[in-house]
């Protein structure tokens, strides 16, 4: 396979402006198709979850899954878009093993949401208006796995075995207008809105909206012109780009491929690229062709939907905070900075942080715990922050142990890693590993007069007043005690032995 | 004059998967020229002020409520194919399209 040449992201940037497009299909978590009363369960023996419609069998009709259209008009409303007051299905007709029926039923000209928006905060807090298209319903077809050939992939495959278990699963389609202006924030943007509408609907609570299952997966539209031009470039469609992260890589291999192929003097193909993770790049895919020419018409088994205002404004009411209010809200309640605020959100333990404070500890608390100590193990450990598997709880009752001066926090970090690594209850490890702050006066006492003997220049400076000298000692202490002392006591005693006021 | 030709016909019925010899394209473009036409006779008849439609039977909002019905087993869902595999049909791998 060739290799596409590519210029760096600065040269394309340097010559040319990005515009973007994308298309986010959404798996609705219905307990039910789109159109039959099959289930829509994710990973079962396949070809079990079917019925007569699913696989298209002669003479069946379709029925409209009533929670699947409000699902669908509950995301429009999130994503700021007019909810059409009737609309229909259409059929798209193609011949592909995926759709049994050869056709995919869909909408075209009517979709049931269009016109909206979505603001978008980039990590330095920039935000950057998303403009929508459409939202529209359709049915997610079944999986093939093509076999023999190499790895998997349908180049050089001997056949293909398909099953039906997704086929009919409600899929909502959400498609931008051109994005323009981006420049070389654009593959940040890019992930930043695909998250944000990840975000929005599982915090509607209708999509499971795991991009590892594809419950969200993204097709990419990028295409560049000269700066200064009006007119867009030609693009390419970079299909199923599965992970947050991908999205950002895809956007930006594209943009230097296409700044590569355009710097040549070449038209850019308009075509469908494959994204391949392991090596970060993009493979051609098929040509735009007559076969896209689908020859869409109304389905004739499926009347209109009517979505009257009264139903729509119902269905407004139930529509929990959007996401974006919601941390303002936070961020306001727990009285943290912008920046700190900011870095708790790019971490992505802004709800981690939430479930802490609501099981007892303070907002400070809460950050300081996960900021500084959740965050780097995770980074090491390779996972996210919120799958390291540290329960609220454990925050809690660890901070109370620090307050109540049992443990100090270098001991109260030993006992996280003993939680983490399933050694008992933060009670348990400080029992077993012996952990407990040195806090009987008696050996305290003694290493403090060993560090005063041992620095009688320091302990005359105490003497005379110079209380920030006290750290010399409190560090003798410490090394005496091998870390197990409660710092604010020794302060005190030293004060104490020295006649001093503190 | 016909919105039909030949060329449309032999487009079509390759779209549509259904080989046509040279006679019977000639034929059908023929056929499908008079449709047309037909159907836009009765285009003509209604005004500005009729709306398309696409469904006859005035009636909206047909659903269904979102409790799980009967499924097949692998083996009746597979009973039909012509080719089957470990519980998946088995189908030439195309590479037409992706």
């Amino acid at each position: 396979m060739s290799v596409d040449a590519t210029l760096s992201f600065e040269e394309a940037m340097e010559k040319y402006d990005p515009v973007l497009g994308f298309e986010v299909h959404v798996e609705l978590n219905t307990k039910t198709k789109m159109f039959s009363s099959a289930p829509n369960v994710f990973g079962d023996e396949p070809n079990t979850n079917v019925n007569e419609v699913d696989l298209g069998m002669p003479g069946v009709l379709p029925v409209v899954n009533r929670t699947a259209i409000e699902s669908s008009i509950k995301i429009g409303l999130a994503l700021n878009c007019t909810i059409a007051e009737t609309c229909r299905f259409a059929r798209k007709n193609y011949f592909y093993p995926d759709t049994p029926k050869n056709f995919q039923t869909s909408q075209y000209d009517e979709p049931i949401a269009y016109d909206g928006y979505l603001d978008i905060e980039l990590s330095d807090g920039t935000v950057f208006r998303v403009e929508i298209e459409r939202a529209h319903m359709e049915e997610d077809a079944g999986k093939l796995t093509h076999m023999g050939g190499s790895a998997g992939r349908i180049q050089g495959a001997d056949y293909s075995l398909v099953d039906y278990n997704r086929s009919g699963v409600p899929l909502v389609e959400i498609v931008t207008k051109p994005i323009q202006g981006a420049g070389s924030r654009a593959p940040e943007l890019a992930k930043a809105y695909v998250a944000a509408v990840r975000e929005i609907v599982k915090n509607l609570g209708v999509s499971d909206a795991k991009m590892e299952r594809g419950n969200v997966r993204c097709d990419a539209n990028v295409s560049l012109r000269p700066h200064g031009r009006e007119r867009f470039g030609i693009r390419s469609e970079t299909k199923n780009v599965n992970s947050l992260r991908a999205v950002e890589h895809a956007v930006r291999y594209e943009i230097q491929r296409h700044a590569a192929v355009l710097d040549s003097g070449e038209p850019v193909i308009q075509e469908t690229r494959h994204w391949h993770e392991d090596t970060r790049s993009t493979t051609s895919g098929r040509a735009k062709s007559d076969a896209d020419d689908y020859r869409y018409f109304p389905e004739p088994d499926l009347v209109p939907i009517v979505a009257s205002r009264e139903w729509v404004e119902e269905l407004r009411a139930t529509l929990p905070e959007p996401p974006a209010d919601r941390r303002k809200r936070l961020q306001a309640d727990w009285g943290y900075s912008d920046l700190e605020f900011r870095d708790v959100v790019n971490a992505g333990v802004m709800d981690e942080i939430e479930e802490t404070i609501a099981a007892g500890a303070a907002a400070t608390v809460a950050r300081k715990w996960w900021m500084g100590e959740i965050v780097g193990r995770a980074k090491n450990a390779d996972v996210d922050p919120g799958q390291l598997g540290v329960k609220p709880e454990t925050i809690v009752e660890l901070n109370k142990m620090v307050e109540a001066g049992k443990i100090n926090n270098k001991m109260a970090a030993e006992v996280l890693d003993g939680v983490l690594a399933g050694e008992g209850t933060p009670a348990e490890i400080v029992e077993k590993r012996g952990l407990a702050v040195v806090s009987d006066d008696g050996p305290l006492l003694e290493a403090i007069d060993a560090a005063l003997a041992a620095q009688p220049d320091v302990a005359d400076k105490i003497r005379a007043g110079k209380l920030q000298a006290i750290g010399a000692i409190v560090g003798g202490v410490m090394k005496a005690t091998r870390g197990q002392a409660d710092a604010g006591r020794v302060k005190e005693l030293i004060l104490q032995r020295l006649g001093v006021e503190g | 004059m016909a919105a039909i030709n030949r060329d449309d016909v032999a487009h079509l019925a390759r779209l549509a998967h259904i080989e046509m010899s040279a006679e019977e394209l000639d034929r059908m473009a023929g056929e499908l020229a008079v449709i047309v036409d037909s159907v836009k006779s009765v285009s003509e008849a209604a005004g500005d002020d009729v709306p398309a439609t696409s469904h006859p039977i005035p009636l909206t909002n047909v659903f269904r409520e979102d409790v799980v019905g009967h499924t097949f087993t692998a083996e009746q869902s597979l009973s039909g194919a012509p080719d089957a595999y470990e519980g998946r049909f088995k189908v030439p791998a195309i590479l037409d399209e992706d």
